[in-house]
């Protein structure tokens, strides 16, 4: 686990839109997993800390969850992206995009001015 | 948006909590289920599995509570928590807090009631546009700083002035009016067609007087009030363009004004009936030299500061003086803001009431801090396991600040409810003449101030001794299992009694300054006797206006005659000009031998009473020389006067001033022969008569006035009379003799003489009054204060006294370290409660309106407070030293 990157503050919200966007209606445990192997393990994510994420994101009307049963039989609680939570990721993403885009301009090697 | 709807989910999480708790431990036993399958399914064994498990998730517990914290409001929690606790806490000890919210209740409740009087009169906006632009203009002349403006003065003001939008003028009157059921005296004001516009009133129906209407000469007009238009004339439209007859002339209603219009500025009063000034039936009117009454009100140009308009008015006055070198010799515009002058008077009393009634809060929350600090003494035990548990100290300073607050709160709210009634009261004591009476209210400025108020004491109070919780040494409390013991605790303590008995000598002290005052004002000789005595207004019918001489003269013997014949009557006299107390006039002249002078400047001055030989009788006042007026003092006998004795001491010094001549201003035809003296009488009121450079008085007989003044008496004289019935049944008998005598006079706003003096003092009566509440208040609360902390210092220190007994100590002596250690701090506050109370009585004392015949610094007042406080506090001391003198060596050891 040496050089596993934490979870940057803010963007976990972000990531669990996007996963919810791609793979449907997901339990926490799957939307966990998933994280970390899209960042192909390079992401040490405390499960933990997802719960509170995602109550934060029900609130907020972003996803709604409902029970159901997972692919092993077992009861688990499934959270799928609402319509409002579309949109928010649709604005998220392009301000990260944007964002990202901005901080790589300063740091790729001055070209001509 | 979403911020609010995450909000509200939260708060609806806080209650519902129970339920989603269980769903969410579900929900966190499937996912650990799930982990540990996969984990099994790579090779693990269950137990390995689930630590692994585990440890990615961060721990069960830890989970769970962050996402508790997610799912409630965790301050709003703990605020809750807080609040639930503090209420068992209170409801524990319900003594301290009954005690603790009473007294809090008190202080907030009289501090409210005050500042809801102080914001109604000098901190709310005066309901015009653009009041900031209103003044009040003077004439100020010899004698007189605030003079009354002649009407010819005016309007060249008007015409002359750079600086005013509008300048108008008002004058008080009366009408005696007919042909509307009985004959009925209606109180007017006579003003100039600028009036209302300037203050921006508008009509209810018909118009306002349009300019020039209000010249001499001009059609009779009159506009009436909104409530004189219900009572007479059931509110029907039709009103405009009927007549009223008022003292025997027609005038044409023209408009109604708003019932909301209520004014009092200068000598204006709303009345209900307004008509132009033009219409004022007085010969000297048009005198440019005559002191009518009259005084203006103006609105300055936008941008103009009052004091611009002053140098403006001065120098269009100054411009007049050289076009009438006699007339207006010495006459300057004066100009004064409106707010200003409504409220000059009671100003300084009204803030020094408020300092006072903040000094009885600030008493009261340092006699909540000490019971706390009480409190937190047996509750440093408690603190300190807390602490031990790990409670951090924002988390006990927040607990113990929201069980003071909670504390303040309760008290501002049952504090409102006594401010409600207590503004009542305040209201009923004020002088009937505060300005502004009407626009005191609970207004949201008052529930805000009320809120701050209790906020600030609540916090003030609660912080005390949170200070000293954290000062404790934690192990030190543990072990020592809340006996606790400590200098810094006493002084702490020592400190706030020494703090409270400052100030309530500082409070002391202005009570007794006003008692004294209050004495002296009480034993100011009047010059009068005035008990017995009755006073009303009496206008002759309005079939009278303008009969002959002779004719009036008889009128007035017989009206006269009769009303001495009713039942009761001792004396009796006819009054016009000045009345003691009550309204004034000028008396000119020179003396014989001194050429008689250009102008009325250069004239003597003296207040001139018009009455008829029953005066002397009736009013009391000694005769010291010579006689005064018969029946024979008539017309027809040679013109004589009567004076006080400052106009014998200022005129004729230690000459006899018997058969002496002068000649008033009024006669052409010669002087008047000085008959007799008769003692001062204080025209000026109790507290300011000494003071006023006009004070030498002349009387003269009725019965010689000449014609056209003896034609306006008619219009509107007093009636004095002495009575051996009490006021009403006196007034009642004499209001059936003049009934009976003619229909068509009116008797109007009788009053006795006793009750005009108080009313002169009425100012300093009320601040005596609540100065002498808020410091018995204070006294109060600072005598519980000290027996709290010597009764906590007794029980402190009972093992020490049993120990000291058993070792053979004296009981008395016990009882007297006790009294020492009270009357130690009595003599510390008292000591710099006096250097404080000479600091503010001077700021008092530079109100001349408030104290009379005493001086700041007083010290048979402060000596007497001084007595009076060491009394008090050595009293508060008592209970607690015979308890200490009683305590059982016996038993003190054995609970060791």
């Amino acid at each position: 686990m040496g050089d596993k990157t934490d979870v940057w503050q803010g963007t976990l919200a972000l990531m669990v839109l996007k996963t919810l966007e791609t793979m449907g209606p997901v339990h926490g445990y799957g939307i966990a997993r998933r994280i970390e192997q899209t960042s192909g393990n390079l992401l040490s994510l405390n499960y933990g800390t997802l719960y509170p994420a995602l109550l934060k994101l029900e609130q907020e009307g972003y996803i709604a969850s409902e029970w159901g049963l997972s692919e092993n039989n077992r009861k688990a609680k499934f959270y799928k992206l609402t319509r409002a939570g579309r949109k928010q990721l649709e604005r998220e993403a392009q301000d990260w995009e944007q964002a990202t885009a901005i901080l790589a301009r300063f740091l790729s090697p001055a070209e001509e001015v | 948006m979403r911020k609010l709807r995450a909000l509200w989910m939260r708060l609806t999480g806080l209650f519902g909590s129970g339920n989603a708790d269980g769903e969410f431990s579900a929900e966190l036993e499937s996912h650990l289920a799930m982990h540990v399958e996969d984990g099994v399914r790579g090779g693990l064994s269950t137990e390995e599995a689930r630590r692994r498990a585990l440890i990615q998730l961060g721990g069960l517990e830890q989970t769970k509570i962050a996402y508790r914290e997610r799912q409630g409001l965790p301050w709003f929690e703990t605020f809750w928590q807080d609040v639930r606790f503090g209420v068992r806490m209170l409801a524990k000890s319900p003594a301290f807090t009954i005690v603790a919210v009473l007294t809090l209740a008190l202080g907030i409740g009289a501090n409210t009631a005050l500042f809801s009087v102080v914001n109604g009169v000098l901190l709310n906006p005066l309901p015009y546009l653009h009041a900031d632009e209103l003044v009040t203009v003077h004439a100020s002349k010899q004698n007189f700083t605030e003079g009354s403006i002649s009407y010819p003065n005016f309007r060249d003001w008007q015409r002359d002035n750079k600086t005013l939008t509008a300048l108008a003028v008002s004058r008080g009157t009366g009408y005696n009016m007919t042909g509307m059921g009985d004959a009925e005296e209606i109180r007017a004001e006579l003003v100039s067609s600028d009036f209302f516009p300037l203050l921006g009133v508008k009509p209810v129906i018909g118009r306002l007087f349009a300019p020039h209407e209000d010249e001499i000469g001009r059609e009779p007009l009159v506009m009436i009030s909104e409530g004189f238009w219900a009572r007479k004339f059931g509110s029907r439209p039709d009103v405009l363009g009927k007549v009223l007859t008022l003292d025997g002339r027609n005038y044409t209603i023209v408009g109604v004004l708003p019932g909301s219009f209520n004014l009092a500025i200068n000598n204006f009063r709303s009345a209900d009936l307004y008509v132009p000034l033009g219409q004022f039936q007085n010969p000297a009117l048009n005198d440019r030299a005559a002191g009518l009454g009259i005084h203006g009100i103006a609105r300055l140009k936008p941008g103009v500061t009052p004091e611009q308009a002053q140098a403006d008015m001065q120098q269009v006055s100054e411009q007049l003086e050289k076009v009438y070198p006699e007339e207006d010799q010495g006459i300057r515009a004066k100009v004064v803001p409106f707010q200003y002058a409504m409220v000059r008077d009671v100003k300084p009393l009204l803030l020094i009431l408020m300092g006072a009634v903040g000094f009885v809060l600030l008493i009261a929350c340092v006699n909540i801090a000490n019971l706390l600090l009480v409190r937190s003494n047996v509750r440093a035990q408690e603190f300190a396991v807390r602490s031990a548990l790990g409670a951090g100290r924002a988390r006990l300073l927040r607990q113990l600040l929201t069980e003071s607050l909670m504390l303040s709160l309760t008290g501002g709210l049952l504090g409102l409810v006594l401010a409600s009634l207590g503004t009542r009261v305040i209201l009923q004591l004020l002088p009937r003449q505060l300005p502004r009476a009407a626009e005191i209210h609970m207004s949201g400025m008052v529930l805000s101030f009320t809120l701050l108020v209790s906020l600030a004491a609540g916090t003030l109070f609660g912080l005390m001794p949170c200070f000293k919780v954290f000062r404790q040494n934690l192990q030190d409390t543990l072990k020592e299992g809340g006996r606790g013991a400590g200098g810094a605790r006493h002084r702490a303590q020592n400190w706030l009694v020494v703090f409270q008995m400052a100030t309530t000598l500082v409070l002391l002290v202005g009570a007794g300054l006003m008692i004294r005052s209050m004495e002296r004002l009480s034993a100011v000789d009047t010059g009068l006797r005035p008990h017995g005595v009755l006073m009303f207004g009496l206008q002759a019918p309005s079939s009278m206006v303008g009969s002959s001489p002779e004719a009036t003269r008889e009128y007035l013997r017989d009206a006269n005659a009769r009303i001495a014949g009713a039942p009761g009557v001792e004396a009796v006299s006819f009054s016009w000009a000045a009345l003691p107390m009550q309204s004034d006039d000028e008396q000119l002249f020179w003396l014989d031998g001194e050429p008689k002078p250009q102008n009325e400047n250069a004239m003597h001055w003296g207040i001139r009473y018009i009455v008829e030989p029953g005066y002397l009788k009736t009013m009391g006042i000694p005769l010291l020389k010579g006689r005064f007026f018969a029946s024979s003092d008539d017309e027809h006998a040679p013109r004589a006067v009567v004076i006080d004795d400052v106009f014998a001491r200022k005129f004729f010094g230690n000459n006899d001033p018997i058969g002496k001549r002068v000649y008033l201003e009024q006669f052409e035809d010669g002087p008047a022969t000085v008959i007799g003296v008769v003692g001062h009488v204080n025209q000026w009121g109790l507290d300011n008569d000494a003071v006023n450079p006009l004070r030498a008085e002349v009387y003269q007989a009725m019965m010689q006035l000449p014609p056209q003044q003896l034609g306006l008496v008619l219009m509107g004289m007093d009636v004095v009379l002495r009575s051996k019935y009490n006021a009403d049944a006196a007034f009642q008998s004499v209001h059936n003799v003049i009934t009976d005598m003619n229909h068509e006079q009116v008797v109007y706003n009788p009053q006795t003489l006793d009750s005009v003096i108080a009313g002169t003092i009425a100012g300093q009566r009320f601040s005596m009054i609540l100065l002498a509440a808020f410091a018995g208040t204070a006294l109060l609360l600072a005598s519980i204060g000290m027996y709290g902390v010597i009764s906590y210092l007794v029980a402190q220190h009972a093992r020490e006294i049993g120990v000291r007994m058993a070792l053979g100590a004296d009981r008395r002596d016990v009882f007297r370290w006790v009294l020492t250690r009270g009357g130690r701090l009595a003599v510390v506050g008292a000591s710099v409660g006096i250097v404080a109370a000479l600091g503010l009585t001077q700021v008092m004392g530079s109100f001349s309106v408030l104290l009379y015949g005493v001086r700041a610094y007083d010290p048979w007042t402060m000596l007497g407070v001084i007595a009076l406080l060491m009394l008090v506090a050595l009293a508060a001391c008592y209970l607690p030293a015979r308890r200490a003198m009683r305590i059982d060596p016996m038993q003190v050891l054995r609970t060791e």
